[in-house]
C-alpha cells in the first residue's frame, strides 16, 4: 500500500514538473519557430506549430539589416567585464561579512539589497548626465561599469550566503597553521567556494547578457549589445514578429546554450542555503 | 575593458586620426520601413560626401523617442540627425533643442513641401525639421463586401453612413466585422484616432483658457457613436487592438471596414501579406457636416539636435533624404510604388507614381484636408489634429486613452470615462500651471 502512495505520487510529481517545464520553456519554443515563418504565418489565426512554410528569409533579413556580430561583441564584453569585476570586489566583501561580522553587518547587507529595489529610471538622468561629462557614453567601458554597480548587491548576497555555509574551523585551522589572509583567503577559502563563484558567475553573466534598460539607454552605435539588436526588430507600424523572432532566437542562444551547459551549478547556486 | 580592447580602441584612434577630415554622423531613427530602405540605400549619401561616414541607431519608435528624448534633454550630443514626429518638433523648437534648418542647399525648393505638413514643422516662420514621410487616415474598406450588401461607397463618407453600412456587414458568425477601429490604450494608439474622430463631432480637447472639455456634449457624443458602433459592428475584445493587431484582422479578410493610417494601404494592397489585396477600396475620413474631417495628419521628420556639432553635415544629410533626387532613387531601385509619400507636392503630379500607388489622391485629399494649425470647430490653442502639442500630453493622452479603453471593454460607462478623463485632464493641467 504504501508502496504504492509514493510510486502514484513520483508519477504525479513527475507529470507536474514536466508540464511547468514545458509551459515555461514554451515562449522560447514558440519564438524559434515563428522565426522560420513568413510574416503573414506568424500572426495567421489558428496558428500552425509545424505544418508550414519553413523559410530563412528572417535571419537572411537580420543578417543584412544589422551587424550580429558587433553586437555580441558587446553582450560578451559587457556581461564578462562586468561579472569578473563584480566578483573581485564582491569576494573580499563576502568574505569580512561572513567571516568577520560587526553589529551593522545585517543593516549594511540589506542596504545594498534596498539599493535594487529603487526603479532604474529615477536616476536614469544623473547617471546620463555623469557618462555625458566623463565621455562614458556609448561606451562598452561605462556600460561595464554601471553593471557591476547594479548586479554588486546581487553577487555579494550570493558569495555571502555561500560562505555562511563553510565551517569557520577549517579558516581557523589555517590560521593556527600560520596562514596570512590573503593566503587563507585565495588557499583556503576560494577552493571551498569554487562551485559557489563558478554558479553566481554563471547567474550574473545571464543577469547582464539580458539587461535591457541601461543598456539600451546609455548607448547609440558603438557599444550597443543585442538587447538593443532586439529593439530594433518591433515595429508600431507594420508585421514584425517573425523578424524579431529570429532577432531574439539568435540573441538568446548563446546564453542559452551556456545555461545548458551550467545547469548543475547554476541550480546548485540557486538553491544552495535553502535547507538548514 | 580589457587590455585588448584597450588596444584596439588606441588604434582606431590612430587610424581614425589619419582621416581626420572624416565625419561621422550618428542617426538615430525609427525602423519602419521607409527609413529601413534610407538606411539601405546610404552609399548613395556617401558617394556624393566621401568626407562624411554614416552610423545607423535604428530602434523601435517608443524606445527611441525615450532614448532620443533624455539625450537632447541633458544635451548629451550622441546623435546628429533625430528622427522625430510632428509632436515633437514644435515642443523642442520651442525649448531650443533644435537647430534651424537654414542650410538645406539652393536646389532644395522648400516650397514643393506640402503646406499641411510644413505647416507643422514651422515656428516663428524657421523651419526645424524636413519631413521623410507624412501620412494622415483614411477609410480602407472591401468592395466585395459592400457588393455584398448592395452598398456604395462615397469618396468622402459621413459618420451616419459608415455605421449604417458596417452594421449591415457584419456577420458574426463567420467572423466577419463591419469596422475595426483602434482600441488600444495610449496617446499614439487610440487617442490618436478618437482625437481625430473628436474633432469631426465638433469637440476639442481644450477651450482657449486651457480648461479641458469632456463634460461637453460634443465628446459624449463623439464617445458613445464608438463605443456603441464597436459593440454591434466591432471584432471581439477590441480594447486591445492597434495598429498591428487591426492590420492582421483585415489582412485575413475579417473586417468590411478600417480607418488608419494611409500608410496601411501599401501593406493590405500587397498580394504576398494580404489575402484581400484585390478587393480595397479607399475612401477619406467620415465627417459629420460641420467642416472637419475625422482623419490625422502625422509626419516623420529628421531633424537636427542643438547639441551635434557636425550640424552641417547633418543638415547635407537631410536634405539629400528628403529631396525630389531622393524620391527618383527610390523609385529607380525598388519602384514607384514604394517611394515615401506625403511630403512633396512635386511627387503626386508625377503620373508615373499616380500609376503605381492607386492610394495616391486619396493620400493627398487626407493630408491637405488636416490643418495643424486650426484642427477643430471651435477655437483651440493648441497646434496638432490627433494630439495636443504641448510636453504633458503624452502623460495625459494615454491616461485618457486607458479611461477610454474601459469604456470601450465595457467596464465603465460612457459618463464614467469622460469623467474620470475630465477630472484628471483639470487636475495635471492645473498642477502644470496652464489653469491658473
Amino acid at each position: 500500500m504504501a508502496r504504492r502512495v509514493t510510486r502514484t505520487r513520483k508519477w504525479a510529481v513527475t507529470i507536474i514538473a514536466w508540464a511547468i517545464g514545458i509551459l515555461i520553456f514554451f515562449p522560447i519554443l514558440w519564438t524559434f519557430l515563428t522565426s522560420f515563418k513568413t510574416e503573414g504565418e506568424a500572426v495567421a489565426m489558428p496558428p500552425s506549430l509545424l505544418l508550414f512554410d519553413w523559410t530563412l528569409d528572417n535571419y537572411r533579413e537580420v543578417q543584412q539589416r544589422s551587424d550580429y556580430f558587433m553586437h555580441f561583441l558587446n553582450s560578451v564584453t559587457i556581461s564578462l567585464g562586468s561579472t569578473v569585476i563584480g566578483l573581485i570586489i564582491a569576494v573580499p566583501a563576502a568574505w569580512a561579512m561572513a567571516f568577520q561580522p560587526t553589529k551593522r553587518t545585517k543593516d549594511l547587507l540589506m542596504w545594498m539589497l534596498s539599493t535594487k529595489m529603487m526603479p532604474a529610471v529615477g536616476v536614469l538622468v544623473p547617471i546620463y548626465l555623469i557618462f555625458r561629462d566623463t565621455g562614458l557614453l556609448d561606451s562598452r567601458l561605462g556600460l561595464t561599469i554601471i553593471l557591476t554597480l547594479i548586479d554588486l548587491p546581487i553577487i555579494i548576497w550570493m558569495l555571502y550566503t555561500y560562505f555562511k555555509e563553510i565551517p569557520t574551523e577549517i579558516l581557523e585551522a589555517a590560521r593556527m597553521d600560520g596562514a596570512s589572509l590573503y593566503n587563507e583567503i585565495v588557499h583556503v577559502l576560494t577552493p571551498m567556494a569554487v562551485p559557489g563563484i563558478a554558479s553566481t558567475l554563471l547567474l550574473n553573466v545571464i543577469l547582464a547578457w539580458n539587461e535591457a534598460f541601461w543598456t539600451l539607454n546609455l548607448t547609440a552605435a558603438q557599444a550597443a549589445p543585442l538587447t538593443a539588436f532586439i529593439a530594433s526588430y518591433s515595429s508600431p507600424e507594420g508585421l514584425f514578429y517573425a523578424k524579431l523572432s529570429a532577432a531574439s532566437t539568435m540573441a538568446i542562444a548563446p546564453i542559452l546554450i551556456l545555461g545548458w551547459f551550467s545547469q548543475k551549478q547554476l541550480v546548485r547556486g540557486l538553491t544552495f542555503g535553502a535547507v538548514k | 575593458m580589457t587590455f585588448k580592447s584597450g588596444l584596439l580602441g588606441m588604434c582606431s584612434l590612430l587610424v581614425m586620426s589619419g582621416f581626420a577630415n572624416a565625419e561621422t554622423l550618428t542617426i538615430a531613427t525609427v525602423n519602419n520601413g521607409d527609413m529601413i530602405r534610407m538606411q539601405k540605400l546610404t552609399d548613395d549619401f556617401t558617394a556624393k560626401n566621401p568626407d562624411i561616414k554614416v552610423e545607423w541607431v535604428t530602434l523601435e519608435e517608443n524606445v527611441l523617442r525615450q532614448k532620443v528624448t533624455t539625450d537632447i534633454a541633458t544635451k548629451g550630443g550622441q546623435f546628429d540627425v533625430l528622427t522625430i514626429g510632428t509632436y515633437e518638433v514644435p515642443i523642442w523648437a520651442k525649448q531650443g533643442w533644435l537647430v534651424p534648418l537654414d542650410k538645406l542647399g539652393a536646389d532644395y525648393d522648400v516650397n514643393d513641401l506640402l503646406p499641411a505638413i510644413r505647416s507643422g514643422l514651422t515656428i516663428d516662420g524657421k523651419l526645424y525639421a524636413a519631413p521623410f514621410y507624412g501620412e494622415s487616415s483614411m477609410v480602407m474598406y472591401r468592395k466585395d463586401l459592400f457588393d455584398k450588401a448592395g452598398l456604395k461607397m462615397p469618396d468622402a463618407p459621413t459618420w451616419d453612413f459608415v455605421a449604417e453600412a458596417a452594421r449591415k456587414i457584419t456577420d458574426k458568425k463567420n467572423e466577419i466585422y463591419g469596422i475595426c477601429l483602434r482600441g488600444k490604450a495610449g496617446w499614439g494608439e487610440n487617442m490618436a484616432f478618437l482625437t481625430a474622430t473628436a474633432n469631426s463631432f465638433g469637440a476639442r480637447w481644450f477651450d482657449e483658457k486651457w480648461h479641458a472639455q469632456f463634460d461637453q456634449p460634443e465628446w459624449k457624443k463623439a464617445l458613445t457613436f464608438y463605443v456603441n458602433l464597436m459593440k454591434d459592428a466591432g471584432p471581439p475584445g477590441a480594447s486591445s487592438n492597434g495598429f498591428n493587431e487591426n492590420l492582421a484582422l483585415f489582412q485575413s479578410g475579417k473586417c468590411g471596414m478600417w480607418i488608419d493610417a494611409t500608410v496601411a494601404a501599401s501593406f493590405v494592397s500587397d498580394p504576398k501579406t494580404s489575402k484581400v489585396a484585390n478587393e480595397v477600396g479607399y475612401a477619406l475620413a467620415p465627417d459629420n457636416g460641420l467642416g472637419k474631417r475625422g482623419n490625422w495628419l502625422w509626419a516623420w521628420t529628421l531633424a537636427v539636435p542643438a547639441g551635434s556639432k557636425k550640424v552641417d553635415a547633418a543638415e547635407k544629410f537631410i536634405s539629400w533624404a528628403t529631396s525630389k533626387e531622393y524620391l527618383a532613387l527610390v523609385a529607380q531601385k525598388d519602384g514607384w510604388a514604394n517611394v515615401p509619400p506625403g511630403t512633396r507636392t512635386s511627387l503626386y503630379a508625377n503620373p508615373e507614381y499616380q500609376k503605381a500607388a492607386p492610394f495616391a489622391k486619396m493620400t493627398l485629399d487626407s493630408i491637405n484636408s488636416a490643418d495643424p494649425t486650426k484642427p477643430t470647430v471651435k477655437p483651440v490653442p493648441y497646434v496638432g489634429v490627433q494630439f495636443v502639442a504641448i510636453p504633458e500630453f503624452q502623460g495625459i493622452g494615454t491616461a485618457v486613452g486607458q479611461q477610454f479603453s474601459a469604456a470601450l471593454a465595457g467596464q465603465k460607462s460612457v459618463d464614467d470615462a469622460l469623467a474620470a478623463a475630465q477630472a484628471l485632464t483639470t487636475r495635471e493641467m492645473t498642477k502644470a500651471g496652464y489653469i491658473k
